[in-house]
């Protein structure tokens, strides 16, 4: 088999932990996230992850793409550091306001220029928007084989992968063929830390940034305009409760707390 | 977009299993069709979907939860977990019945069929809706959760149809209706060509599922974290037993391998609960975990942490050990059953 072209996307989102921070300005009515850093999608590191342990396995190259601000060139050198061979950004004012159709569309642009790509792999969802359509999308544009939820990957010969996936209830191993966009979920490795051997070989590696016109994109699918879903307002759900304390020993709190439940009609 | 007017669930089956999700949503699709009518003036049909290898059983379920009629998409090579081929065949059903609005389950399954159709229709798509209703202009209006559930925002699909939305299960009660319509399936046999071949199904391995449904408890019994051990966690469970109560964890707690599985997870990115009770132990109270309670009704959280998060979010605050308390509970419940 050729060497392998394996296609990483990444997405660059607010630092998870820190979600309890974010908030609606009551005035403004827009999203308050000031202070939270940005950080690589947590699925999306498991993604490049899998794609780094097949290159070790079978040679080849990692290509990371991203669709986001220019800022978001530090997340693609992190990228870099943990051991990508190069990395995209894709950033263009056209490209804001995109919903998953028109986000997909410019990352399949992408692909498309890139040439002959084997494989896609992406984190299973972003922890942001958490829509879990991306992939799914970007492998109907692309005219990709697509399949979610892998726990396992293994890329066989004869252009061949095969994929276990964790769905409800049951495990299904799925053997595709090449080229596929793959999505991972959190089980599938741990994501390795970056070295400092990796941060100062990073700055050696090769970033470029495409816009719009560098692009084989759809104009008719094109960010805010072209996106078919349109957002309307934001709110913050209130889900805050009476927080009635209750005392004692283990056993007085257990008999409360089994008074509660009959209270609450149940039989026990 | 005149010519469009119904609206459809798809039903996910499993080995002839409807999926409970399926039911939630023709509920959900029925009371949405009073709202078009109330715009409109006339009532959406609400058909429920139906792709696979065979019929389903119990296929009068769907009309006694809401569904007017059925539309089944029959095939043997629909009767393992091909999503790519049952995306093809709801796109071409799509394309040809041109349905108002289009509801998946955000199962497995149905996350993974529904951005594939409507990439292919070149629709919009609203993931893991908390609610839907119809606007005075007669636009669905989609209730999406972002940042692990912290801010919800309305997502509209103005000028393309259908207007389609996925919701986890659990989100909406199902609910039964007085006189359901009669089962009478329209066929719609697929016609599935270019896509075969290039995925191939090598192996499905079943797990089996013990204890109870989550979505369907009276109670709940959830941990987090603080448990603190696998050791710890089967008393959790022995407790859940004793209480008849199913058993549902956080992300820590599952990262932690203690729990049954990834299918046990209350959250964004797993279940919604509507227990009468909810008791959780060891828990911290991430916002991705509280959304998954919100139609919970009473909830009692147990945790060392007087600041935890979570006792915002709880009825009854317990400042303590979570192995203390269960181990009190248990004792206090084996009494009783002696009685």
């Amino acid at each position: 088999m050729s060497a392998l072209t394996i296609v990483v996307c990444v997405k660059p989102v607010p630092s998870p932990d820190q979600y309890h921070q974010v908030g609606i300005d009551p005035e403004t009515k827009t999203l308050v996230r000031q202070g939270i850093p940005t950080v690589i999608n947590p699925l999306d590191k498991n993604a490049l992850e899998a794609a780094l342990q097949i290159r070790e396995k079978h040679g080849g190259r990692v290509l990371v793409v991203s669709m986001a601000p220019p800022a978001a060139e530090g997340n693609l050198r992190e990228a870099l550091a943990m051991g990508a061979d190069g990395a995209y950004l894709l950033s263009d004012r056209a490209f804001a306001g995109s919903d998953t159709l028109a986000t997909s569309m410019v990352l399949a642009a992408a692909v498309q220029k890139l040439g002959a790509v084997d494989l896609v792999l992406t984190g299973n969802e972003s922890a942001d928007g958490g829509t879990a359509q991306v992939s799914a999308q970007l492998g109907e544009w692309l005219g990709f084989p697509h399949l979610m939820h892998a726990c396992g990957l293994e890329v066989e010969g004869e252009g061949l992968a095969k994929v276990d996936t964790v769905r409800d209830g049951c495990r299904v191993v799925y053997q595709v063929r090449l080229p596929a966009v793959v999505s991972v979920v959190r089980g599938v490795n741990r994501p390795r830390f970056t070295s400092l051997m990796g941060v100062l070989a990073a700055g050696k590696k090769p970033l470029t940034v495409w816009s719009g016109d560098d692009l084989p994109v759809d104009r008719d699918f094109l960010g805010l305009e072209g996106s078919p879903t349109k957002a309307g307002e934001i709110y913050e759900p209130d889900l805050t409760r009476r927080a009635e304390p209750l005392e004692g020993s283990p056993e007085e709190i257990a008999g409360q707390i089994i008074r509660k439940i009959r209270a609450a009609g149940l039989q026990l | 977009m005149e010519k469009h007017k119904d609206i459809w669930v798809v039903a996910e089956q499993n080995a002839g299993v409807l999926s409970r999700v399926s039911l939630e949503l023709l509920s959900c699709a029925a009371r949405l069709a009073g709202e078009l009518e109330e715009v409109t003036g006339s009532r959406p049909g609400v058909l429920a979907v139906v792709t696979g290898g065979e019929n389903p059983r119990e296929i009068e379920e769907l009309h006694r939860h809401g569904a007017d009629g059925s539309i089944l998409a029959l095939s043997p090579l629909l009767e393992d977990y091909r999503t790519d081929l049952h995306a093809a065949v709801l796109a071409d059903l799509v394309r040809e019945k041109m349905p108002e609005i289009v509801l998946f389950g955000a199962t497995a399954w149905g996350s993974e069929v529904a951005p594939g159709v409507a990439a292919k229709v070149k629709t919009g798509l609203a993931a893991h809706c908390a609610d839907l209703k119809i606007n005075p202009q007669g636009l669905l209006v989609q209730s999406v959760p972002a940042f692990g559930g912290k801010v919800l925002g309305e997502i509209l699909c103005p000028d393309h149809r259908p207007q389609m939305a996925s919701v986890r299960p659990g989100v909406f009660p199902a609910v039964p209706v007085d006189n359901p319509a009669p089962v009478q399936p329209v066929m719609a046999p697929p016609n599935l060509g270019s896509e075969k071949g290039r995925i191939k199904v090598l192996e499905v391995r079943r797990q089996e599922i013990s204890g109870r449904p989550l979505e369907e408890a009276e109670v709940v019994v959830a941990g987090g974290w603080g448990v603190g051990s696998k050791e710890n966690w089967q008393l959790l469970e022995e407790l859940a037993e004793l209480l008849g109560a199913a058993v549902g964890c956080t992300r820590p707690a599952l990262d932690e391998g203690w729990t049954a599985g990834e299918h046990t997870m209350i959250g964004t990115s797993g279940k919604a609960v509507r227990p009468k009770v909810y008791v959780g132990f060891g828990i911290s109270g991430a916002t991705h975990h509280v959304v998954g309670i919100k139609d919970a009704g009473l909830v009692i959280s147990i945790n060392t942490n007087p600041r935890a998060e979570v006792f915002q979010y709880s009825d009854v605050k317990v400042v303590a050990d979570a192995r203390s308390v269960i181990d009190a509970l248990i004792a206090e419940l084996k009494v009783g059953k002696k009685d």
